[in-house]
């Protein structure tokens, strides 16, 4: 039974309600983007229940298209680097990094041309990850290969390593870059299989995309354990091979028509 | 043979000084390029996304691979009981432990984050050989620093055998890690052959022993103190084996690769086609590092001559860098077999359109690097015989030469 002749403390009342909103002001945003962030994929660990890969038809790649890298260069901000001032723009060619490139081949005895585009194979046995001194290169549980970028010391010995050479030094600063990519001087990076779309869980790559944007649907990417996938059903109804197949790396890149 | 007395380096103090200065400077340069570089970023060097390891890699993996040869004088003494080379122990371990640093230096100042170094020291991957080199590398440094001490302490000289054995034994591994650094890349065909880690091991005590000798004969030179014929007729006798010993493995190599028909390519473009790497490998290499050099150490007049002796090694550490550079550079600038039996025509990447080989030239804040590390070595080699009883009183065939009293 409450006692009347004790007199309600509205000071301490008032202290106790300005302390709850204080808290409720502190904590709220946080609980709020931790549901956000619960609702979307990049919360959830990465598993093995994937294995992100690729099927590159040759036959449909065409001569002097280059979509796919334009489309690589522009989605992970590549084509914000910048030649610096004076130099020789023959040597930033061979500095400047790129992620994917279009190779035109001969056969030396048939004379047969191909077309296609290299990147990073994804290897399920990285020479690049072996290498790496301070475990900046990595695999993830879903096949990507691709650099920790707070990890890497510019070493180098992954560009060393890399049978296909697919890897890029930042050789100048980058002064404008996208958040997905943020791009440092000094660092190794290479193709991620557009991770960030992984992560937001869209299901291509910008150059599977651009490819067939142009109508050649060369590129086929999606998860090498379902045999239900678009990409599983391409690689059982094709002939394909692995790039460098006696090194038994296991790529998770394969090609067509080579 | 006499009790070795040691002294300390007892050079004018205005020559001592002039010399230090003149190492500072140079040194000082070195420092200057990797600000400019580090600063600027990689693009102000002449390395690129094909040839990423360019001229500091040179001189840093030069630098390294002799500095465990140069702990070869200390190792015959001790492991193998040489009383002769015990004499030159301190001096060798020395010189060791200097070139090491001096080698080291360059290698993380050519890092794209230098100042990620701590990350280098805390985050590892076991499965990588350069992880293996960080801990070969400092593990090195410790332990020939413990040997020097039971060179030079009393009380610890109960430990010098073992101590002398464990550096030797580590040095053999740090040298098999720096030679497999290369054998260990699969991509590349000048690599990838285990060969190149016992070759490491041969062209270490070669381009190591040039070096100790170069600086003995000078440092006794100027301090006019004695280095008899016994001493440096033995360390030619050294020389010319390890000289035999390089050029044997160079065959080796070159039959190993050649057996199989996919490296017939490389082969020509290392003997024949490759332009300036087939000019650095006869000439720089072969000719002026190796066989030049045999000869004079053997020729009847010149042979005897300490001016020629000295230039013959030299002639070695020239040869020494050029291999390093033919090896290095040329690994990375013959054109990866990416499409066997294919020729690329066109290539966003350059890839080796037509069989091109990859285009590196050096620049000169990367010399400058390179050189500033091998001025850091002799700094610290110099100061270290100025300050410490390392260098021998004398070396005159009486103090030396074990059958010396027979003889008399």
């Amino acid at each position: 039974m409450n006692n009347p002749s004790e007199e309600i403390d509205q000071g301490r009342r008032g202290f106790l309600g300005a302390a709850a909103g204080v808290a409720t002001m502190t904590l709220a945003p946080g609980v709020l983007l931790h549901t956000i962030a619960s609702a979307q994929p990049r919360s959830e660990r990465v598993t093995d229940a994937v294995r992100y890969g690729m099927l590159i038809d040759t036959t449909r790649c065409a001569e002097g298209c280059s979509a796919c890298v334009s489309a690589c260069n522009q989605e992970n901000g590549l084509d914000l680097q910048r030649m610096p001032a004076g130099m020789d723009p023959e040597k930033w060619d061979r500095q400047e990094a790129r992620w994917i490139r279009k190779v035109k081949l001969e056969d030396k005895l048939t004379g047969r041309i191909t077309n296609l585009p290299m990147l990073c194979q994804h290897c399920e046995h990285p020479p690049c990850v072996d290498v790496c001194p301070t475990a900046a290169s990595f695999k993830r549980a879903d096949g990507i290969v691709m650099v920790d970028r707070h990890l890497c010391i510019g070493c180098r010995y992954c560009m060393m390593a890399c049978p296909y050479k697919a890897r890029s030094f930042i050789h100048a600063e980058v002064e404008e870059k996208l958040t997905l990519a943020p791009r440092g001087k000094g660092c190794v990076e290479s193709c991620n299989l557009c991770v960030h779309r992984r992560d937001n869980g869209e299901d291509s790559t910008a150059c599977a995309d651009a490819c067939a944007a142009q109508g050649h649907h060369a590129i086929i990417f999606g998860d090498l354990k379902n045999p239900e996938s678009t990409l599983s059903k391409a690689l059982a109804a094709m002939p394909s091979r692995q790039i460098r197949e006696n090194l038994a790396l296991n790529t998770g890149v394969r090609y067509s028509g080579v | 043979m006499k009790r070795i007395v040691y002294r300390e380096w007892r050079l004018a103090p205005r020559r001592y000084w002039a010399l230090l200065a003149s190492l500072a400077a140079v040194a000082g340069v070195g420092g200057l390029a990797f600000w400019y570089m580090e600063h600027q970023g990689h693009w102000v060097t002449g390395m690129n996304n094909e040839v990423v390891w360019g001229l500091p890699h040179i001189f840093a993996v030069f630098l390294i691979v002799a500095a465990s040869g140069a702990l070869n004088i200390a190792s015959i003494g001790t492991v193998f009981g040489k009383s002769t080379y015990q004499s030159l122990g301190r001096f060798s371990a020395l010189l060791a432990v200097a070139l090491l640093i001096g080698g080291l230096m360059v290698l993380v100042l050519d890092l794209g984050r230098p100042d990620r170094l701590i990350v280098a020291m805390t985050s590892y991957n076991f499965r990588s050989i350069f992880a293996w080199n960080v801990i070969l590398y400092s593990g090195f440094v410790a332990i020939v620093i413990a040997y020097l001490v039971t060179m030079v302490d009393r009380g610890f000289r109960g430990y010098y055998k073992a101590a002398g054995t464990l550096a030797f034994v580590w040095r053999l591994l740090l040298t098999t890690g720096t030679g497999s650094i290369f054998g260990f890349i699969v991509a590349r065909q000048a690599y990838d052959t285990a060969v190149l880690a016992p070759m490491f091991i041969v062209m270490s005590f070669l381009y190591g022993l040039a070096i100790f000798m170069l600086v003995l004969i000078f440092a006794f030179a100027q301090d006019q103190r004695t280095l008899g014929p016994y001493i440096i007729n033995r360390l030619k006798g050294l020389m010319s084996i390890f000289i035999a010993a390089v050029l044997l493995f160079i065959l080796i190599y070159f039959l190993t690769k050649l057996y199989g028909a996919q490296n017939y390519d490389l082969v020509s473009f290392y003997l024949v086609s490759g332009g300036r790497y087939t000019l650095a490998f006869w000439f720089g290499w072969v000719i002026l590092g190796l066989l030049a050099p045999f000869g004079i150490l053997f020729h009847p007049v010149h042979g005897r001559d300490r001016r020629w002796i000295a230039g013959a090694c030299g002639l070695v550490v020239l040869g020494g860098l050029a291999s390093i550079y033919v090896i290095v550079i040329g690994g990375q600038a013959f054109p990866m077999p990416i499409f066997p039996g294919k020729t690329i025509l066109e290539s966003g990447f350059h890839d080796g359109v037509g069989g091109q080989i990859a285009a590196y030239a050096p620049s000169m804040p990367e010399f400058l690097l390179g050189l500033g590390g091998v001025a850091v070595a002799l700094i610290i080699t110099a100061v270290g015989v100025r300050a410490l009883q390392f260098l021998p009183e004398s070396l005159a065939d009486k103090d030396v030469d074990p059958h010396a009293a027979v003889k008399a």
